[in-house]
């Protein structure tokens, strides 16, 4: 048993850490909220130079061939630095996606260029609709002949506006779970898109798809199984989420503690009234849990064991915990914590498009509940 | 990352439940007993012998004072398995006294306490609060003053289970008045059982049991009881030691409350529909769950640091703010959940699973309480884990 970083990944994080610190200060990523596409071709370079791009692909395909606990640490540090852009969107739902349901020659195709830093690639999973489940997949899927047409609308897309390719999800069949995966060109005709504002300013787009063409080949995975990807991509993007959380978590602690040190008031620091104290202790509780329950199911994950349980409890766990580590984060600052100026609401603003990403915690106790026997 | 702990010491899981299931003279699943309570504590302390001739109590213990040396994450496997059978096993004795004499007791001492010890035969409380000192313990005014071969004692030690069977009380005595407050204190052990000038009276607590309050009136206790240096008793006390303190018998006792209640919702309704249905009682339920599962890696890690030979500080008192609050909004939640049942004392024909969760509410009040106040565990959290500045 060991519920720390073991040597190599207590490397990554080190090594993230010197990267990120460097390539992505605040600065970057306040020019990236601004920016059209919402990160820079330069450091999307760095990033695949790194082989972070590449960290979980086989070797066999251009990867480094580490495991999903490995990224998960990765994807920590990235929540800590607030790294903008598709990463996210390329390595865990489109490149995890093509890693579970593709065929030799998808793989062949799609993860080496994923790793070189060649393609960006997204998840076309949610609709209007905003379901996270398979009632919720309307847009067809029609085959005719050696091609299937696709009409429908998908909405908050991540960075589909800079996307190469979509694993679209798509309905093929007319009972619940008749799902299928296609990877379709973002640029393809018939496919209109329209960014959409959010509160964290990342780039999430509606996307409407009308009578898309594309050859069977795009199938990923058999025809009416794409779903059974579709649940584990969820519950990766799910952990993947809760790992940025927990970075960003530790983050805002920090800049508390940091600023309850040097704010004075009454002649002496903030850091000394128990009030202020126990908002710390309070958000330290709340990150340490975050770590251990979000590492509990990463670890599963990788390990290929039953994980609904763990991964349930974990988003359940750590959208709650990162929100209110954020709520005391700035209730400790006070009002400068709350101007735009201050990274505090840089965090928050993210703790709460993440908390709802991939199932809130309401959905996920729903899971738990049933898995507890109720 | 390596959470593979159902795999530790499976074997040895299955040997502690056949062994309760088959000896425990009780029924676990119907009955909560209170080992600091005088109704509870004969049972309890018979049980734990049997209990200390598998050389379980004190495996954690070096073998040169009969332990095993086992591991910690062994003894938090035991710990946890007993705890869910609501046997709390390692009590004051084999988690403190014992390690404190190994570190600081002279040899006669250690001849005279250890093998009792890990035999159950000695019952232990804890002689540290005292009515004007809770929180600020180093306050503290039993007095000892020397007396020839003896110190003699004069004060007030309350909340301990003097008055549940106890033979000897470990106390914080003043032998220095003039010292700085943590600098006049010494540790020592002091016999209860027939001892002239000590006066032990019951105070009713608000659930089912009660708590000791032992006055001293000039009470002789002989030096040779005195454990550590003379003034040094505060940081004999206070020394962070290598006892198994993950706390994770929180966890596992609420695991089976979980258990209890997910039943108790399958098989009554409220206005006419299955409490198991309702999407609140889901809701809150499933969030309790997340909450014990959350204290319990809390606590593997406390013992998984432990075994790495790191001190658990901060991280000890996260466990124990979260655990203790955790389990106390469980059996709230308990409560709740069972309407206008779950207000029935124990003893009610009517009072559902024998009004445990009602009691154990009650109770729960404690664990915030006792040991450090969830109030000073969020200093030392901040102070020491955050390096916050002391007001």
């Amino acid at each position: 048993m060991d519920l720390g970083l073991n040597e190599a990944q207590q490397m990554l994080k080190t090594s993230a850490q010197d990267f990120l610190s460097a390539e992505c200060p605040d600065t970057y990523v306040r020019e990236m909220e601004e920016d059209e596409r919402g990160y820079t071709p330069e450091l999307w370079t760095k990033i695949a130079e790194q082989g972070w791009l590449g960290l979980i692909i086989p070797e066999q395909y251009g990867g480094v061939e580490l495991e999903f606990q490995d990224l998960v640490v990765l994807l920590e540090e990235m929540g800590r630095y607030m790294l903008p852009g598709p990463f996210f969107s390329t390595v865990v739902l489109g490149g995890m996606s093509i890693m579970d349901a593709g065929n030799e020659e998808q793989k062949q195709e799609y993860l080496p260029r994923i790793a070189e830093g060649q393609i960006i690639m997204t998840l076309a999973l949610t609709e209007p609709s905003a379901r996270w489940d398979a009632p919720g997949v309307e847009l067809t899927a029609t085959a005719n002949g050696d091609s299937y047409t696709l009409n429908g609308t998908k909405l908050f897309v991540q960075n589909a506006h800079v996307s190469d390719y979509m694993v679209v999800v798509a309905r093929t069949g007319s009972s619940e779970k008749d799902i299928s995966l296609f990877v379709v060109p973002t640029q393809s005709d018939g496919i209109n898109q329209t960014l959409l504002k959010t509160i964290a300013s990342d780039r999430q787009s509606e996307v409407v798809f009308s009578d898309v063409q594309v050859p069977s080949s795009a199938l990923l995975g058999v025809e009416n199984k794409g779903w059974e990807t579709i649940q584990k991509v969820m519950q990766w993007g799910a952990i993947g989420k809760c790992a940025e959380m927990s970075g960003g978590g530790q983050q805002v602690l920090d800049m508390t503690v940091d600023y309850a040190k040097q704010r004075t008031q009454f002649g002496r620091p903030i850091g000394s009234f128990q009030a202020i104290q126990h908002h710390c202790a309070n958000m330290a509780t709340d990150v340490e849990g975050s770590k251990f329950i979000t590492y509990q199911a990463a670890w599963r994950l990788s390990e290929g064991l039953p994980a609904d349980r763990e991964v349930a409890m974990a988003k359940a766990w750590v959208s709650d915990a990162y929100r209110r580590v954020c709520a005391l984060g700035h209730q400790s600052h006070g009002a400068i914590g709350f101007t735009k100026e201050h990274n505090m609401q840089l965090y928050s603003r993210r703790a709460k498009a993440s908390e709802i990403m991939f199932g809130d915690t309401d959905f996920h106790l729903e899971n738990v509940a049933n898995i507890i026997g109720l | 990352m390596d959470f593979k702990f159902e795999g530790i010491d499976e074997d040895f899981r299955s040997e502690i439940k056949d062994f309760v299931e088959k000896e425990l003279p009780w029924n676990w699943r119907e009955q909560d007993l209170d080992p600091e309570d005088e109704k509870d504590s004969v049972l309890v302390r018979n049980f734990k012998r049997k209990l200390g001739d598998q050389g379980w109590l004190t495996m954690a213990w070096p073998k040169e004072y009969g332990g095993q040396a086992a591991s910690h994450m062994r003894q938090v496997v035991f710990n946890e398995e007993m705890a869910y059978r609501g046997i709390s096993a390692g009590d004051a004795g084999i988690r403190m006294v014992g390690p404190i004499l190994m570190l600081y007791g002279t040899d006669e001492q250690k001849e005279q306490f250890l093998p009792k010890i890990a035999s159950a035969e000695i019952n232990w409380s804890q002689g540290y609060s005292e009515p004007d000192s809770g929180s600020d313990l180093a306050s503290l005014q039993t007095r000892a003053v020397e007396d020839g071969d003896d110190f003699v004692v004069s004060g007030s030690k309350i909340w301990n289970s003097a008055h549940a069977d106890s033979d000897w009380m470990f106390m914080l005595v003043r032998t220095e008045p003039d010292a700085p407050k943590h600098r006049g204190i010494s540790f020592v052990l002091t016999e209860l059982e027939g001892q002239e000038g000590v006066t032990i009276e019951k105070i009713p607590m608000m659930w089912d049991a009660y708590r000791g309050l032992v006055t001293f009136d000039n009470v002789r206790v002989p030096k040779k009881n005195l454990v550590g240096e003379q003034n040094r008793g505060w940081y004999v006390g206070a020394a962070l030691l290598d006892f198994e303190r993950s706390g994770v018998d929180r966890p596992a006792r609420a695991k089976r409350v979980l258990e209890d209640l997910v039943e108790f919702c399958k098989e009554n309704k409220k206005n006419g529909r299955l409490l198991a249905d309702d999407p609140v009682i889901r809701n809150q339920l499933a969030e309790l769950a997340v909450q014990v599962e959350t204290t319990r890696l809390m606590c593997y890690n406390v013992a998984w640091m432990q075994s790495q030979d790191l001190i658990p500080n901060k991280e000890a008192s996260i466990t124990k703010v979260y655990g203790t609050e955790t389990v106390n909004r469980l059996y709230g939640l308990g409560v709740k959940i069972m309407g206008l049942y779950g207000q029935l004392d124990p003893d009610s024909k009517w009072a559902p699973l024998k009004g445990r969760i009602e009691n154990a509410w009650l109770r729960s009040f404690g664990g915030m309480v006792a040991a450090g106040t969830s109030e000073i565990q969020r200093n030392v959290i901040a102070q020491r884990g955050l390096e916050l500045p002391r007001g």
